[in-house]
């Protein structure tokens, strides 16, 4: 492969494992390798799983109030898309972002953002071990209890929401189980709640924990899938695990998540996979390795069908918004006005840490009505146009220094630094004739020139090729 | 397409999360309101009383004042057999009108469709709110969604208008229609030219309008008031769509649910005001419903998915009363603990596309369906 080959390459892997990269940070990577990349992304600093150190320092130091953002749901997607724009260890922050699809969890319901928040860390410190660990954690995450009404749901009167979706919507999915099987698995987690709150005043917020009462927990028999015992919630789990149903359901998730878009879930009782033998082969390491994420996600980066599904994703909100802040470097430092990082998203359709239902967001070109995509186009076109943005100055120091000049060098430097995309012919001849009519670059006034390479930065990222991930 | 002042106008207000309809119109006469809801119950003296048998929940005075002028009629038991409890499953088989199967094609999308053949209006059918849902949604249908109608267009950073035309220029031609670019692309590529147009005939509705009409602070209040924009400026309009969440009542429901109700039914009140103040009340018809009612017993601080749940009709052409029948409470006919639906919604979508919109339903809702008298 030719060095641009290898950055191509390179940029498709970081905008799937990350939240892209810039040109300076491929060509670091590309000297590293591509497996070994993919080696430093499995493997972040242990340090750094709760929100990496540095970042998180200059977010708390700048905007105490994002680390507890309490009942200011804003603040607390806006921490969170700091992490995604300025992690050093992106994967984490975009597997707690897969998890965070699949899990979804709301603050229309839960009303304190310090737990979802607190959700978010137990994603980014279990997301990537094995998968029952995770689905135990879920179990016993405040916000997941309060979200699915677990500390409703009582010996004597069962509160069946958070067995099934368990069932239907974290594990199995539907038409794999009973209705008796929701009413077991509910009764299977009796007890299993949350200590009870401290008033929030005089002091404000306290934390949820965990609690499980013993005396609330029905400890009868129960018979869940074909089992029968007296099962308690990890129980449950256990059986799910072991379902091939759940095998298929969850690698249906990541493969829809990192490699290619699929069909909505309501739909995956019907529809095949859009690439079984992938599936088989990501439902083969799954189960080989014990459930464990890593394992998966190293044979899936590494894959052929993974390199080769280019185009084939459309960007989440939250993908455009950080990879589109991190490639021209801005909220690389807290200022004033960090909300807009947070609501920029929910703009185009996908209010972070917010999802519309338990079923989370749908995907793919769901993502796409007339407004989002005027949301997407128009944020990515008002960033990459601004020159003051110490990205895009590079990006225009770099086409300088490589003697850009004429008006198809232009576009072809410009389409390098937006992540190596790839235009149809029709699109990029269209794009040509419309640099043609502003001439050769003239270096001799750069002020000019810079504006002129914003504009062109900007229509390329108005292409359909751009709303792909 | 030519539209006139008299086309008639639906409004869809979708409650979504599953609303509750033992506790929204309720039968106060019945000791098994009583005995099933020994927690998650309005005092009986706080309820409007309707007639003899039913009574609105508190918060739904606007709603009832509508109600007493005849502008109102309220479906009951409305839903479909086996409901599968699922929110995104039975919001699906509303939206799709296919119990039975995943279907693609939304029954509103398939008016617009109709109303539009030929692509004429972009802006036949708008969704206020983030994304599109389902029911809105057929293939190669153009729809608009329509977030925050101040702030709306494309490319809009680019403040020189010489650039700005040209680069639209380029937009126009990098979205129009390829041959081989693949059903996503064609999705994109449509989406983007239907941005464009709408973009250019909505932005007058604001500048337009003017009222003496004070909307209430709420979300669903909000895309009301757009909505009475969008409608007033003559754009061709012919669907408006939005929603109002979450009735998901499993826990708090006795806070929740009636800050929900007076959201929503200030917010009507505001809106219908709004058309009178301008003459223009008389060709618009309101359609609200929920994805499916909850279980009659409570859980101690909410209630569970259930099925059959109620559906109202508002506007000023409305024969106003009560639909249907009240589904049986008694614990013998209950389903699962469930109030068994004795109409189908498709009937009722039959009703408003047959005789409000004036076309034929049947392939809108796969089917024949018994009709109901309120129009």
């Amino acid at each position: 492969m030719s060095h641009k080959e290898d950055l191509a390459q390179m940029a498709h892997l970081m905008r799937r494992a990350g939240f892209g990269a810039t040109r300076e940070e491929l060509e670091r990577r590309v000297a590293v390798g591509y497996e070994s990349t993919v080696e430093e992304l499995l493997n972040p600093p242990e340090d750094d799983l709760a929100g990496p150190a540095g970042t998180f320092a200059m977010l708390t130091r700048y905007h105490p109030n994002t680390l507890l953002p309490g009942g200011v749901p804003t603040l607390g997607q806006s921490s969170w898309m700091y992490h995604m724009i300025n992690s050093p260890n992106p994967l984490v922050e975009k597997v707690a972002l897969f998890w965070h699809h699949v899990f979804s969890t709301g603050n229309s319901k839960v009303d304190n953002c310090d737990q979802l928040l607190e959700q978010v860390d137990m994603f980014r410190k279990f997301g990537m071990g094995d998968y029952r660990t995770m689905l135990v954690e879920l179990s016993k995450n405040p916000a997941m209890i309060y979200w699915l009404d677990n500390n409703e749901n009582h010996r004597d009167a069962v509160n069946e929401n958070w067995g099934r979706e368990l069932l239907e919507l974290f594990s199995m999915g539907v038409s794999n189980y009973t209705e008796v099987d929701v009413r077991e698995a509910s009764r299977a987690f009796t007890g299993w709640t949350i200590a009870p709150k401290i008033p929030r005043l005089p002091y404000g917020r306290f934390p949820w924990k965990f609690d499980y009462r013993e005396e609330d927990h029905d400890d009868t028999e129960k018979t869940f899938l074909g089992h029968t015992g007296n099962f308690n919630g990890e129980d449950i789990i256990d059986i799910i695990v072991r379902e091939p149903a759940t095998l298929r359901f969850i690698c249906r998730h990541l493969y829809n998540f990192f490699v290619a878009d699929e069909v909505q879930v309501p739909a995956w009782t019907i529809e095949p996979a859009r690439d079984e033998e992938a599936l088989g082969t990501m439902m083969n390491t799954l189960e080989e390795s014990g459930y464990d994420m890593k394992a998966l996600l190293r044979v899936m980066f590494n894959s052929d069908f993974f390199k080769e599904a280019t185009y084939s994703k459309i960007k989440s909100p939250a993908e455009v918004v950080a990879g589109t802040l991190r490639l021209v470097e801005d909220w690389n430092m807290p200022r004033p006005g960090i909300k807009d990082i947070g609501l920029q998203p929910g703009y185009m359709g996908q209010s972070i840490l917010d999802p519309p239902s338990v079923e989370g967001w749908y995907t793919g070109p769901e993502w796409i009505n007339s407004g989002s995509l005027l949301a997407r186009i128009n944020f990515v076109a008002d960033r990459v146009a601004d020159t003051s943005l110490s990205g895009v100055q590079k990006i225009i120091a770099d086409m300088k220094s490589e003697g850009v000049s004429t008006p198809g060098e232009l576009v072809q430097a410009s389409l390098e630094h937006m992540g190596f995309l790839e235009l149809s012919p029709e699109t990029q001849e269209q794009l040509l004739g419309h640099a043609k009519g502003g001439g050769n670059l003239d270096w001799s006034n750069e002020a000019a020139t810079g504006t002129r390479i914003g504009e062109v930065l900007a229509l390329v990222g108005a292409t359909t090729e751009y709303q792909f991930g | 397409m030519t539209s006139t002042q008299k086309d008639p106008v639906l409004v869809v207000l979708q409650l979504t999360g599953g609303n509750d309809y033992f506790n929204t119109v309720i039968p106060h006469n019945d000791p098994l309101y009583m005995d099933n809801r020994p927690f998650i119950k309005y005092p009986l003296e706080d309820l409007i009383k309707v007639d003899d048998e039913l009574s609105f929940m508190p918060s739904m005075g606007p709603i009832k004042e509508l109600y007493d002028q005849g502008k109102v009629a309220v479906i009951h038991g409305i839903g479909y057999p086996d409901s599968p409890r699922s929110h995104f499953r039975s919001m699906d088989i509303w939206h799709t009108c296919e119990p039975d199967k995943v279907g693609i094609e939304g029954w509103a999308g398939r008016v617009t469709q109709q109303l539009d053949p030929n692509k004429e209006n972009v802006l036949t059918a708008i969704n206020f709110g983030h994304g599109l849902p389902r029911a809105l949604v057929v293939p190669g249908v153009p729809v608009a969604a329509i977030a925050d109608l101040s702030t709306y267009g494309v490319l809009t950073g680019i403040t020189d208008q010489d650039q700005r035309s040209k680069a639209l220029d380029l937009f126009a031609r990098m979205y129009s229609p390829a041959i081989g670019a693949g059903a996503v692309t064609d999705y994109l590529r449509g989406t983007g030219m239907d941005a464009l147009k709408g973009a250019d005939v909505v932005k007058v509705a604001p500048e337009m309008y003017s009222s003496n009409v004070e909307y209430p602070n709420s979300a669903i209040a909000s895309h009301l008031k757009d909505i009475a924009q969008v409608y007033l400026a003559d754009l061709g309009t012919r669907i408006f769509y939005t929603q109002h969440a979450t009735f998901d009542t499993h826990a708090g429901e006795l806070n929740a649910h009636p800050i929900l109700w007076r959201e929503v039914s200030e917010g009507i009140t505001a809106f219908f005001d709004d058309l009178h103040e301008h003459g223009r009340g008389d060709n618009v018809l309101m359609y609200l419903f929920s994805e499916f009612g909850r279980r009659v017993h409570d859980n101690g601080s909410g209630t569970d998915h259930g099925a059959a749940g109620a559906a109202f009709v508002i506007g000023d052409k409305v024969n106003g009363g009560m639909y249907g029948e009240y589904p049986s409470r008694k614990a013998e006919d209950l389903e699962q603990g469930d109030l068994v639906p004795s109409y189908d919604f498709r009937g009722a979508y039959t009703s408003i596309v047959e005789d409000w919109m004036g076309m034929d339903a049947k392939p809108i809702v796969n089917g024949d369906f018994e009709k109901l008298g309120f129009l």
